[in-house]
Parts: structure tokens; sequence; C-alpha cells
């Protein structure tokens, strides 16, 4: 299915799941409520006519400083202000982040027998950080839900063993929020086993 | 984990007196041990020589690019890439490029498409001829160890050629790559693919028929076509599995539907199928790279190089300076050489002709208010390439499965977030699965098929 009756034909199956859709640059992508997620997800492995049997990468994206970084002024040699390229009109414009929640997190999907890829995008609040986890579809959501929430503490609901991976078990906060400093250091614990 | 005595062992031990009481012991394997490449650890329960539980524990090289990614600008990134997975750091840096040229919006010339397939499929051979060269000496083999080494030596000997160095590259910009291919490249790449087929055929008689790295490799660490999907492992690990799924096939990029090439696959998905699936697999990379160098359509000439005047950068600034650009006309400019291939002439055919994105030849630089403006806009901080707001999604055929990238931009001249899908982590976390109820020496052949890469894992 190309990326537009890919969308249809998930938007025509769940309609009160799926909040916004887009096809920017050719990534069918579709943001939904993170109580419809695990249902999604599971039509999308089963259905023959999607057949997603792979489950490709899990990340999250904190959006919470998202076009927030002080805009430079752009100037002629004459001294006239000029629009930076990112403000010259695009025919086909990025619909933004889903929704006003700080964090997203992003299911690529990918099917061998359609060949075709999809984009799942959950918005997360950052009072109730959590969403269900898809270890019982795909095991190999085990290690990237435990990724995500190394890293940006996001909880994944039955997730059978959420801990660090990539960080060690004393590490403080989750390093790839935005409010989280670059040039941070924190002392490096040895194992605790 | 506990170290208590296993209870059951000891309540059977209790009702029959003959029966010897037994205790499972945990064997840390690594994070500093020979056949670790790299530095993770493997926490194996051991009942004898049996291994009935493990927990891999990785992250010792965590080197926070995802973070660092959103420090620096687009091109900035490249460097770090090159970091990911370093036996092939050339599909890292396609990777990456292509990613965000996928978020502008830009294709790059058509030679340039060229120039990276080639140089992606030299990487892929000496990633493979690592990865089975290293499973080779840890069994024992260590000639064919050497023999292979020998033949990365060749390839890589090509990739300083025409890059400038051997293992961080940093040769593909967003929109192009650094120069073109040197003029003489032809040549050695032949002779090079010549040496490295004798020492393939070399290791074949070596190892295909030797008893103990058969004995050793077949039927260990075997994972189905359905649970290698379910865990997402790609690559030459998947396709050993029988499931034919290849990024260059599949979901085609850059000119990879325009050259033919077989997908080896396997039957059994163990460590044999693995190591058959990574020699086939290095023969059609070679077939694709004469292919292409057969293929690869001549650049534009602006400039001829031979006729020309040279003259020395240095002395071109000074006379661009003095505003003389009557003197530097038709000229050349004679850069380090580290900025050979790049020059005007050369230019067109390896970036693309977005003058937003890609850096002037040195001569515009040099030489004209345009070119000058070109460069200051995309170097000078709070500058750079502006991408529109957005986010992409893009996969190449890495060494070791699909390497995505997955770019989010706030249309800011760094990017807002980047993530890299690493191939080896999908295998790594379903490696505890192919090592339980295998004995303990299964694991070094195993692990070894694996082909982990720290670089890339912990990234």
């Amino acid at each position: 299915m190309n990326p537009s009756e890919l969308i249809e034909a998930i938007q025509g199956r769940f309609p009160d799941a799926v909040t916004q859709s887009h096809a920017w640059r050719g990534d069918a992508t579709l943001v939904l409520r993170s109580e419809f997620l695990v249902e999604v997800a599971r039509y999308l492995k089963e259905a023959p006519a999607l057949g997603m049997n792979f489950l490709m990468d899990l990340t999250a994206v904190d959006y919470s400083t998202f076009g927030k970084k002080p805009a430079l002024g752009f100037f002629s040699s004459s001294g006239v202000g000029v629009r930076s390229p990112a403000q010259i009109p695009d025919p086909d414009p990025w619909p933004g982040p889903p929704g006003r929640s700080r964090f997203a997190v992003v299911y690529h999907f990918f099917s061998t027998a359609h060949k075709h890829r999809l984009r799942l995008v959950v918005p997360v609040e950052e009072s109730e950080a959590s969403v269900d986890s898809l270890t019982d579809l795909w095991p190999g959501a085990n290690w990237l839900e435990r990724e995500a929430w190394d890293m940006f503490g996001i909880e994944f609901r039955g997730h059978p063993d959420l801990k660090r991976i990539l960080m060690y078990e004393g590490f403080e906060g989750h390093p790839l929020r935005k409010d989280y400093p670059v040039n941070k250091r924190q002392p490096l614990i040895g194992p605790v086993n | 984990m506990d170290t208590t005595p296993n209870p059951t062992a000891s309540a059977a031990a209790g009702a029959e007196i003959n029966e010897l009481e037994t205790r499972d012991m945990l064997l840390n394997i690594g994070p500093a041990h020979p056949a670790m490449h790299g530095i993770i650890r493997i926490v194996a329960k051991l009942d004898g020589e049996e291994i009935k539980d493990a927990e891999v524990e990785i992250g010792y090289l965590h080197r926070a690019f995802e973070k660092m990614a959103e420090t620096v600008d687009y091109n900035g990134v490249i460097p770090y890439t090159d970091r990911l997975n370093y036996v092939s750091p050339l599909i890292n840096n396609m990777g990456y490029c292509m990613a965000v040229e996928k978020l502008l919006g830009i294709s790059v010339p058509e030679r340039c498409h060229y120039v990276r397939v080639i140089l992606s499929e030299i990487s892929r051979i000496t990633d493979h001829l690592t990865c089975v060269g290293a499973t080779a000496m840890e069994l024992g083999a260590f000639t064919v160890f050497l023999y292979m080494i020998k033949a990365r030596e060749f390839l890589w000997d090509l990739v300083e050629k025409v890059t400038g160095a051997r293992l961080t590259v940093t040769y593909c910009r967003v929109g192009g790559v650094k120069a073109d291919l040197p003029d003489d490249f032809v040549q050695p790449c032949l002779e090079a693919f010549k040496e490295t087929r004798k020492v393939l055929a070399e290791s074949r008689q070596l190892l295909e028929r030797n008893r103990i790295f058969v004995d050793r490799v077949e039927g260990t660490g075997v994972i189905s076509a359905d649970d290698a999907i379910a865990y997402g492992i790609t690559g030459p690990f998947l396709r050993a599995t029988g499931a034919d799924y290849d990024v260059r096939k599949d979901c085609p990029y850059a000119v990879y539907d325009r050259l033919s090439f077989e997908i080896p696959v396997g039957s059994r998905g163990d460590n044999m199928d693995r190591f058959l699936v990574r020699m086939e697999e290095m023969e059609q990379s070679m077939l694709i790279v004469e292919q292409a160098l057969r293929e690869i359509p001549p650049g534009p000439i602006l400039v001829d190089v031979e006729t020309g005047r040279p003259i020395p950068a240095a002395e071109m600034v000074d006379l661009a300076k003095v505003g003389n650009i009557a003197a530097i006309q038709g000229g050349c400019a004679v850069a380090c050489p580290t900025l050979e291939g790049s020059g005007r002439d050369k230019h067109l055919s390896i970036a693309t002709g977005e003058k937003r994105v890609v850096l002037p030849p040195k001569e515009d630089g040099y030489g004209n208010i345009e070119g000058l403006m070109q460069q200051f806009k995309l170097v000078m901080m709070g500058h750079g390439i502006r991408p529109p707001k957005g986010e992409v999604y893009f996969p190449v055929e890495g060494a070791n499965g699909e390497l995505g990238f997955y770019v989010v931009s706030d249309g800011s001249e760094s990017a807002y977030r980047v993530r890299v899908r690493p191939p080896c982590f999908a295998i790594m976390s379903a490696l505890p699965q192919m090592i339980v109820g295998g004995m303990m020496a299964d694991v070094v052949p195993t692990f070894g098929s694996v082909n982990m890469i720290g670089g890339e894992l912990d990234r």
C-alpha cells in the first residue's frame, strides 16, 4: 500500500484512535491516542492486508523546547532583514509536533510481505509519562522500551523488566530529556550487583 | 541473580542419597574478555557446561551520540556517525546524509550516488571480513584471521586513497561527498578485489571442511525466521534463517535498483549459515562495485585540471583580497592534499547544486563574493544548513542489517533529535534466547556471528 492508502485503511478501522495523520516526505505517519496503542499495533501485525511483522524502531522525542530556540537575525549586506530558509513558505509543510504533550513515543513498523512502512506517534504527558508495552506482540520491544525509559523516563506498563540499559543503575535523571544539560557530570559508580 | 543452591536440586539430593548435590554457578563473561569484541557483559547461570539462564548487559561504550547530535550543526554530526559502526563508517555516513537529504527534499547527482554505493559496498566487505575473521580466530583458526585482515588492509588502502583516512573517514556531506574518486581508482580497486577473492578462496578451503570449525558452528546458535523477525533482526543474521529481507532490494535507495545482484539466504539459521551468507555477500558486494565502476557516469568538467592554471590557495586568497579577480579567473586552486578531488571541475558531479546545503568549491570561496557568502552562510556560528521543520526516517542496509536514521528538525541549524536504529541492538537482545540451553563453548561462535559493534550498540 502507498502511504495515503495505509493511513486511510487504519483511520477507517480506528476512527476514534487517530487524531492526526500525514505523509510528509512519503513517510506514512499516524498520531494515536495512547489507550488505543496495543489494539492498533495488534491489528497492524495480524491484518493480512497490512502484515507489519517488524517493529523496526521505537524511540521517543521530547518536544518541550521545540521551536523555542532564539531566532537569529538574518540580514543582507544592505542591512535589510531577509527570511531564513526555514521561513520560506513550503507548499507541503509538516503539520508540526503531535499535540501539546511534552513527549511523543515514536514507533516504526515495516512489513516484509508488502514492503511498506508506517510510523505511529503516541503523545505522552509529562505528568503521566507511561504507555502500554508492546513486548507481548514483539519481544524485540523489550530492549527498545528499556532504552526509551532510560533516556526519557517514559514508563511502559506491562514491561517484564523495566530498568536502565545504557546508563548504570545509580544514574540520576534521563539524559535525552531537553532539560538535562549536555555537560552535566555525574560520579560513575561501580556495578551494583 | 541469586547464588543460593538450587532448591529442587537439594531436595532431590536429600531424597536420594546417591545423587550428588548440584548448584548453579554464575559466570561473568566480560566486560573485558578476549572473546567479547568490545565491552559487553554476559551473566550466565551454568549447570555444569550448560547455560540455564543468561542476561546481557550493555552500555559500557555509551558516548551520548544522540545527545551530542543535538548540539552541533547538521554536518557536524558526520564525524560522530563514523564512530557508530567503526568497521564500516562509510555506510553510516551515507545513511545519515541521506536522511538529512530526505528532510531537505534534495537529491545528489548521479555520479555521487555511484561513488557512495561503491564505497559503502567496499565497507561492507571490510565489515564481513572482520566479523568472519575474528570468529574464526576465536575458534582456533588464527591463520584465517591473518589472511582476512590482510585482505581488509588492501580494501582500507582503497578507502584511504579516496577519503584520506582509514577508519574515521567523514567522507559524505549533506548533499554530496567530500571529493570525487581519484583518477587512478579503478585499477587499484580491481587489483584489491583480485587479492580479496584469493583470500576468500583460501579461507573457504581452510574453514569449510575443517572439522573443528564446522563442528562448532553447525547447529549452534539457532534462531528461526519468525523469532528473528519478532526480535527485529535484519541483515545477514536474518537472511541466514531463510527470510530474504534486504533494504537494498526491498526499499532500494541511491542506485541499487539499477544494479543487479543476488541476496544470499540460508535455511537453518545457525552459525554455519551466517558464515556462508557473509562469505557470499562479500562476493556479491565485489560484483556490485565492479558493475558500478563500469556504469558510473563521468562528471561534468568545468575547468580542465590539466590546462587550467594551478594557483596555490594562499596566493589565490591574497589576489582575491586586493580584488585582482582577473588574475585568478580560470585558474584552479592548489589546496592541501586533503582537498584533492573537490575542486570546481569536480564539484558539480559530487555535490548537489543546492547552494543552501553544500559548500562552494574552494576556487569560488576564494575567488568571488557569491562563493564567499555561500561558504560564510554555511560555516559561521548560527548559520548553516537549515532544513524545514519535519521528521523523516531513512533506512540503509548496513553491514549488520537495517541502519535507520530518524531525524526531527525544528528549522534551526542543529537537529532537534537524531535517533539511530542500530542493527546489532536487536540481535543482542535476542542473544540470551540463542545461548540458553546450549553449551558454554557455543557462546563464542554465536556471539562472534552476531558481529557486535560496541560503537553502534551503545552509541
